[in-house]
């Protein structure tokens, strides 16, 4: 599939502002700005982004407790995420959620979720009102190797495939569910290969293929839209960081880290830019710049937010 | 008026709401050509065809979860478990999902969802089909817990519940579709958080929630011939819980036995024998006394069942000794 100048460019500069976002946010961790548990995206970042350059402003997502990277590539707002991150009032969440419920139901974020899976019927349910309405969006469902093996995923995928609901389970391999590896925790070779039992495809994909993912993506969206149901797409990426801002990864070895470091998909991605002379050196630098200005603006704009005022402990429980 | 069952006033309101609102829809086990187990639905399938009557696979984390997407999304959806015994397999979707949203979102989202179940012994049906977990999901913020006891309240508290914006557990009770009452044959609601005085009376208060308030108006009923009138008030709504109609009756009769088929133990009693001794204990001759079920599991035997079950001569009795 050939993609667009623009579209490609999006692609690099939305997979840098994720890393920037999570290496800011590491950074206000460390300094106790940010509290709580974080989880960050690094090193998946083609993941969210070859996903969502393949959906339209009108389809929506569900994401997870490692949602940042999700989110930004699904169009939120960095400052807004930030200040959410902060727990400042003028969060997405007005600082009642945190890192972990990053959401934005109007432009089609259903949120991230502190539950391991809970997306998953919730992505389900997102693309029967799509169905109901005849109105020809879907819903990408963001879930990884752990969110696999809870049995919500039957639950869920068994319905949407019955139903032939638009609804696209994206599981992102990033090999631990905490601690435990996922050459441990799933007895199939592959996530994917469990789609036979749901009776919807499944496709293996490089998660550090933006291109790859993007086009297993489309095809996915594409069989939705047209009523054809679900599918079922594994990427196999990796997850730099520890499973939270505090873990200090006693379970894999520095090697194993390091081989994959190598597979940095954002380099892979620059590369083949250059080639292709979409990028040169000086505009990669430029789209680098402007995507570490908004960042920085962002801190700015979280830094100088008022903290919600104590009365909004007893606000929004009932609408 | 015209007389109807419990159940027909449960599926009139499904069907005048379906009409009234096309977001509306129903997704559940058994729903469609069966009708429900408890035969709710009859018919409906019918008249709404399979895209609104969602005959679902038996999957109640699914059920409950997809019913919290598409609310989120901006449908109506009315979810069916059949047992609430069977709501433990979905209890992620209600507590974490359906009934935190708005909050953890900053309000900027609304579930506008019914989860429609019925719980209550009486079928010899065992521990895994009998059981009353209203008090559960009384204890979760974002959650309204609704528990209707007649036809005419079942009707228009359904109702009301499809219109909230708020996820809303519906809980009927297995013993109580066959009974019948009037229902006005013009539209009604009735609002969420209000109780009702079904019985007036000036010796002591009973409130009594579910099946139980048919059996404390029996009760009341037969005290009234040994001379003492109970005042039966039932709940109708326990989350948002209308006290003050409870403490007003408490005002005037200055005693208070509250009973409901769940056990004793941390049930929906617990909480209003808490609230009236804090804001009515000036009111009250008579310490309160709770007539519940016992803390123990709803067995199979129709013996052991019955006397699980709080009946109107334990009820009766004890409205007698705090009379003294």
């Amino acid at each position: 599939m050939s993609l667009d100048t623009k579209k490609l460019l999006w692609m690099y500069k939305t997979m840098v502002t994720i890393r920037g976002f999570e290496e800011k946010a590491f950074d206000l961790f460390k300094r106790g700005l940010v509290r709580g548990s974080v989880h960050f995206y690094i090193g998946e970042e083609a993941m969210a982004t070859g996903s969502c350059g393949a959906i339209e402003p009108g389809d929506a997502i569900t994401a997870t407790h490692r949602g940042h990277g999700q989110c930004i590539a699904k169009g939120a707002k960095v400052n807004l995420m930030l200040a959410e991150l902060l727990g400042k009032a003028t969060g997405y969440c007005k600082g009642k959620g945190g890192s972990m419920h990053i959401a934005d139901v109007d432009a089609g974020i259903l949120g991230a979720n502190g539950i391991v899976g809970g997306g998953i019927p919730l992505a389900t349910g997102a693309a029967l009102a799509f169905k109901l309405r005849k109105e020809p969006k879907v819903c990408l469902c963001f879930f990884g190797d752990g969110a696999s093996n809870q049995g919500v995923l039957l639950e869920s995928a068994n319905l949407a495939s019955i139903w032939k609901l638009p609804v696209v389970y994206i599981c992102e391999n990033n090999y631990y569910g905490m601690s435990m590896c996922v050459l441990d925790s799933v007895a199939c070779p592959n996530i994917a290969d469990r789609a036979v039992a749901f009776g919807m495809p499944g496709v293996v994909v490089d998660g550090n293929d933006v291109l790859a993912v993007h086009e297993a993506v489309s095809a996915a969206v594409a069989r939705a839209r047209a009523g054809e149901g679900p599918t079922l797409i594994e990427g196999k990426t990796y997850r730099w960081m520890g499973h939270y801002s505090g873990d200090a990864e006693i379970y894999r070895t520095k090697g194993e880290k390091e081989e994959w470091m190598k597979k940095d998909p954002i380099a892979r991605f620059e590369k083949i830019l250059l080639e292709r002379k979409i990028l040169n050196s000086a505009k990669a630098q430029a789209l680098r710049q402007e995507a570490e200005k908004a960042l920085e603006e962002a801190e700015r704009f979280a830094m100088e937010s008022p903290e919600p005022s104590l009365d909004t402990l007893l606000t929004d429980i009932y609408a | 008026m015209a007389i109807i069952t419990y159940r027909e006033a449960v599926r009139e309101a499904l069907r005048e709401e379906m009409r009234r609102d096309e977001r509306v829809f129903m997704l559940g086990e058994d729903i469609g050509i069966y009708g429900g187990a408890l035969g709710v639905t009859t018919g409906m399938l019918e008249e709404f065809g399979p895209e609104r009557i969602r005959n679902t696979p038996i999957s109640e984390a699914a059920i409950a979860g997809a019913a919290v997407g598409a609310a989120a999304m901006g449908m109506r959806p009315v979810a069916e478990v059949m047992y609430i015994d069977f709501i433990t397999l979905a209890m992620d979707q209600l507590v974490n999902q359906a009934a935190k949203i708005r909050y953890m979102f900053g309000g900027k989202a609304k579930i506008p969802m019914v989860m429609r179940t019925q719980g209550g012994a009486g079928r010899c049906n065992a521990g895994q089909h009998s059981q009353s977990l209203e008090a559960w999901f009384t204890h979760v913020p974002g959650l309204y817990v609704i528990q209707p006891s007649t036809p005419y309240d079942v009707k228009g508290l359904l109702k009301s519940a499809i219109r909230d914006d708020n996820p809303v557990m519906f809980i009927e009770h297995k013993m109580i579709y066959a009974t019948k009452g009037e229902v006005p044959e013009k539209e009604y609601l009735v609002p969420i958080g209000v109780a009702d005085v079904k019985r007036e009376g000036k010796d002591v208060t009973i409130i009594a929630t579910s099946m139980m308030l048919l059996m404390a108006l029996e009760a009341a009923t037969e005290l009234a011939k040994e001379g003492v009138e109970a005042e039966v008030v039932d709940p109708r709504t326990l989350n948002p819980l209308d006290i003050d109609t409870i403490l007003n009756s408490v005002k005037k009769t200055n005693h208070l036995v509250i009973c409901h088929e769940a056990n004793e133990r941390c049930g929906i009693g617990a909480e209003i024998a808490a609230q009236v001794a804090d804001k009515g204990f000036d009111y009250l001759d008579a310490p309160i006394k709770r007539v519940c079920g016992p803390n123990s599991v709803v067995p199979y035997n129709q013996h052991l069942e019955r006397a699980f079950i709080p009946s109107k001569e334990r009820l009766m009795q004890a409205v007698k000794e705090i009379l003294g």
